[in-house]
């Protein structure tokens, strides 16, 4: 006996219904069948994930997916979920498996901070009138204190961002190539980057090159001299948001010809990449690998080091500057993937404003923040929360869950299926071809507009012309409704102080 | 009313066959042109002047619609002389009231875009490219983009009427 109950429920209006079948042939789950013999459509609410596919494209909106209304019976501690999630795994003996980020309910601490503005003591500025800087370079720069006041004799290796978002590491297996398309037509258009993940640079991606950051991670796949040379900017990955720790798995069946070329490894088998680089187990370690991706480039290109945010992330990420590492990336508990263990996507890790918040101010206790660029990521919702991150004393945020949105994604977290039925995170070649990349292309083209505006917006109200006066300016940020400790570790006043 | 050259062009590589481009088509083509429940729900369901194919492993869609071809096989096969070629616009119709539904145009057609027999009809639909309409039904209902409507005066022309256009 299963103990598993649907999560959804599906209602479909027969007065709306023309029984036109979208819904059945949209539904990779197989919720919606046509009935032949009672000439109707029976929905299996059971196999329903509710990516809400079915309701968008329904032409009369005769669809409604809701939650399921059974419930069991009221407890503070032995929720629905809890109980389900119980029953789930004594059903499979296994661990349970999700997509995308942390999805418990705790305070999101970008909703803590509210931004400041000029009032009559100092001008707002208009940003339709002037100019608005949101020009970003990441990469080293050189030493403020050289005492001889001569200018730097050494610029090394920049990034030029014209708006401070760029697309997060996702890597093709784990989303279709299409949205390699869209996102790196769309960072090309908008002069921002996009990320390979740890996948590989597809031939058809290849010409936006120098918009995209390479990724090196444990598995090290895909990588080879000449994507090494592809690359705007190199990444090492050593943790993600979503799984702190834990090491990636891109099934077998996932790995098709193009997946698998692309991998550089056979087509059908298991690409692991481990929980650690097996060829780093210190700071010094990196500083090898790190040098090795210098060397291989010739110094031609920034090396970012991306981690998880964890507990230890201050001290961590002085190390890694320490280590040569150009630009680090810090991706909060809330950061997204294609598939991770659910307690471990909602157990492990810190949120990215505290991240952010201590490694910028271990940075600058230690004198080295103006050397290295911080770049946050993992749970950037929108221009607010990119701007307040900022402020907090990122250079620049990246954006994945948000950009998959922006794409069409609808949060059903059921990533690690590989049914996605919005084209998405999946490499079956019926349902990639659903997401065109020239809609795509335009859609997250748009997103990335439409923040800039809003990045100038804010920028004008609180009387800055250029981003880089909001730049780590905690002092435009106050703190509702957190505690001394937390306001204290911001480093920002509480409202009305 | 628009003569100028159009056609429409598919993109079966962004097809994803939804059919919601044949929904459009069936709707455009009712009595009620601007309310899809009535349209599907009153009287007989109308038909749709195009289809939707799908590969026999279920990973290929494609939409099957007239391709106005220059010489078009139809026209020199029809008994009634119902089917004919505006020169301006290049567009073939069927004027349904000549029709006899012999269906010799749906054999003649290489491309298989005359709708047949079926669901009681007595006479044979094509696309008439909605020239009534600023775009086509199944362009403005694609969801994917896999729908174009193309307005170069050369882009459209199909001599031959192998592969879609």
């Amino acid at each position: 006996m299963k103990l598993s109950k649907p999560k959804f429920e599906i209602e479909r209006d027969p007065a709306r219904c023309v029984e036109c079948g979208v819904c059945v042939n949209q539904c990779a789950n197989r919720v919606h069948d046509w009935d032949p013999y009672d000439e109707n459509i029976l929905s299996e609410d059971i196999n329903c994930v509710g990516c809400q596919r079915c309701v968008h494209l329904c032409p009369t909106r005769a669809l409604k997916v809701l939650p399921f209304a059974s419930r069991t019976r009221e407890h503070g501690l032995w929720t629905s979920n809890v109980i389900n999630e119980i029953h789930l795994q004594a059903d499979s003996g296994g661990i349970l498996l999700a997509g995308m980020g942390n999805s418990r309910r705790q305070t999101v601490y970008w909703d803590q901070i509210l931004l400041n503005a000029s009032q009559v003591t100092n001008p707002s500025i208009d940003p339709l009138r002037e100019p608005m800087e949101l020009k970003t370079f990441l990469g080293r720069k050189p030493p403020l204190s050289r005492g001889n006041g001569e200018f730097a004799d050494q610029i090394y290796p920049q990034l030029e961002l014209e708006v401070p978002v760029m697309f997060a590491a996702m890597s093709f297996g784990s989303v279709s190539l299409n949205v390699h398309k869209s996102l790196a037509q769309a960072a090309s258009n908008q002069h921002t980057y996009w990320n390979t993940g740890e996948g590989g640079l597809h031939s058809e991606v290849r010409e936006f090159r120098n918009r995209a950051i390479v990724q090196v991670a444990s598995g090290r796949f895909g990588v080879s001299s000449e994507y090494l040379e592809d690359g705007a900017a190199i990444e090492i990955k050593i943790g993600q948001g979503a799984k702190p720790g834990i090491g990636g798995h891109l099934p077998g069946e996932k790995v098709t010809g193009e997946v698998a070329r692309t991998r550089r490894i056979p087509p059908g088998s298991d690409a692991i990449s481990p929980a650690p680089h097996h060829d780093i187990y210190s700071i010094e370690d990196l500083s090898q690998l790190v040098y090795s991706l210098k060397e291989a480039t010739a110094y031609r290109k920034p090396v970012a080091v991306k981690i998880a945010a964890v507990h230890n992330v201050a001290a961590i990420c002085s190390g890694m500057a320490r280590a040569g590492a150009d630009i680090l990336v810090i991706d909060g508990y809330r950061g997204g993937s294609g598939a991770t263990p659910l307690r471990v996507r909602n157990e492990v890790g810190i949120p990215i404003e505290f991240a952010l918040a201590a490694v910028d101010s271990r940075l600058r206790e230690e004198g080295i923040r103006n050397e290295v660029s911080l770049v946050a990521s993992g749970g950037i919702r929108s221009s607010a929360d990119a701007a307040k991150a900022i402020a907090l004393g990122a250079d620049a945020v990246y954006i994945g869950t948000a950009a998959l949105v922006a794409l069409g994604c609808h949060m059903c977290q059921s990533c690690y299926t590989g049914k996605c039925n919005w084209g998405i995170a999946t490499v079956n070649p019926a349902l990639t071809k659903r997401l065109n990349p020239e809609v795509g292309a335009c859609r997250a083209e748009n997103l990335l507009q439409a923040w800039k505006h809003e990045l100038a917006e804010f920028l004008g109200g609180m009387g800055m012309n250029a981003i880089e006066s909001l730049r780590g300016n905690r002092l435009m940020l106050r703190g509702v409704g957190l505690t001394e400790r937390e306001l204290k570790i911001l480093g920002i006043k509480a409202v009305g102080e | 009313m628009t003569t100028a050259i159009r056609r429409v062009k598919a993109r079966s590589e962004f097809c994803m066959g939804c059919g919601l481009c044949r929904l459009a088509c069936q709707v455009a083509h009712s009595a009620y042109p601007l309310n899809i429940v009535k349209a599907m729900k009153t009287g007989e369901k109308p038909v749709a002047r195009m289809s939707v194919e799908t590969s026999a492993d279920g990973m290929d869609f494609r939409t099957v619609r007239c391709l106005h071809c220059e010489d078009p096989e139809c026209i020199k096969t029809c008994i009634s002389g119902a089917i004919s070629r505006d020169e301006a616009s290049g567009v073939v119709t069927i004027n349904e009231q000549k029709c006899v539904g012999c269906w010799s145009c749906v054999i003649a057609c290489p491309e298989g875009s005359i709708i047949g027999p079926g669901m009681g009809r007595s006479k044979a639909y094509k696309c008439d490219l909605c020239l009534s309409r600023e775009v086509p039904a199944c362009v403005a209902a694609c969801p994917n983009a896999a729908l174009l409507l193309v307005k170069e005066p050369a882009a459209g022309v199909v001599k031959s009427t192998n592969g879609e256009g």
